[in-house]
């Protein structure tokens, strides 16, 4: 495609050839391209796991519902914590494109703190869970609501180990460019985490605490 | 913090080492106003579900089908703001990808859901099967 482009500038199929004319693609964004891939293979995980809570959600063998279980505004607190994080993280990108260090360590700080909080009201959340007995053994329902919410839950601490190591990396390599690719590629990350904390609050405590 | 070499201000004039310099400031600040006009719809999106999902004003059967259009619409909002899935040209490959992915996360979810719900149809309920036990 990109080689086809180069011999013949002005046209493809028609087509404008856009940026397609100005020969091979720039490596960021044939990285986001591979690393967009990645993100949809892992969304495509996470529907596996939709669809199994979603066939289970009603099993409860007996044992606490949804609707006695969530606690709405725990919820809204993480879900509130959870797209500011977003915000931030994109402040940080914006702080990397411009190359400057003390926004991006503001930016990245805040991103880490806001993460850290969802990630320790989750944990008290299952905590408080298994404290009255609704543990991932007592129905399909819990075992199907472990799943999901902690499989998320460990995406959000994979991302918070992985801005650490980025923070070094910019310490002390500054702005190479793989170190602001692996940045980009952490945006994206944190992002699609976002989207499917969407779909997860929806479903899981808004559809089923009701 | 002692800054490296590669901090030298002759790197401001390509962020990324891909854009065009002299257009980081007009940029910077475009890519800005997206992070925001995101946030603020992505606020409006969650706080309607959550509002929906508690409220006693709105027919109930209905508020499910509704919250989930509120969260694909949020989906949508973040694709477009936070992570910039655009029309452009740049980004063809991207939308294809994200097309395929959404056919095949759509083919796992209905399909589990439809087999699952005929299977659970089909099946003995637990008190007759009981009574097989009993006779």
């Amino acid at each position: 495609m990109t080689a086809a482009a180069v011999h013949h500038p002005t046209t493809h199929h028609g087509m404008p050839a856009a940026s397609s004319a100005a020969g091979p693609a720039p490596k960021r964004i044939i990285i986001a391209y591979g690393f967009w891939l990645f993100l949809l293979s892992d969304i495509v995980m996470f529907s596996t796991i939709f669809a199994t809570y979603a066939v289970v959600a009603r099993a409860t063998a007996g044992g606490p519902t949804g609707a006695q279980l969530f606690d709405p505004v725990n919820v809204a607190v993480e879900t509130a914590l959870l797209l500011f994080s977003s915000f931030s993280c994109g402040m940080m990108s914006l702080a990397m494109n411009a190359r400057n260090r003390s926004a991006f360590y503001v930016g990245a700080a805040v991103t880490f703190l806001l993460g850290l909080g969802f990630l320790a009201l989750e944990m008290r959340e299952f905590a408080d869970m298994v404290a009255q007995g609704a543990t991932p053994q007592r129905s399909a329902f819990l075992s199907g609501f472990f799943t999901l919410v902690g499989c998320h839950g460990a995406h959000v601490a994979a991302g918070l180990l992985w801005l650490v190591v980025m923070v070094a990396q910019v310490a002390d390599k500054g702005w190479r460019r793989p170190v602001c690719h692996r940045l980009m590629c952490f945006s994206l990350f944190w992002h699609a985490l976002d989207i499917i904390w969407v779909a997860l609050f929806t479903i899981v405590y808004l559809m089923g605490g009701r | 913090m002692t800054d490296t070499p590669h901090d030298h201000p002759a790197d401001h004039a390509a962020p990324g080492g891909d854009t065009a310099p002299g257009d980081s400031r007009e940029a910077l600040l475009s890519s800005l106003r997206a992070y925001i006009i995101g946030l603020a719809l992505a606020i409006l999106l969650t706080g309607t579900s959550f509002w929906a999902a508690g409220t006693h004003l709105l027919w109930a059967p209905g508020v499910p089908i509704g919250l989930a259009v509120l969260a694909v619409a949020q989906m949508g909002v973040h694709l477009v703001f936070f992570l910039h899935i655009t029309t452009g040209p740049d980004n063809t490959n991207n939308v294809l990808a994200l097309a395929f992915g959404i056919l095949i996360v759509f083919l796992v979810v209905a399909g589990s859901l439809w087999i699952m719900a005929n299977l659970s149809a089909n099946m003995m309920p637990l008190e007759m099967m009981d009574l097989h036990r009993q006779h």
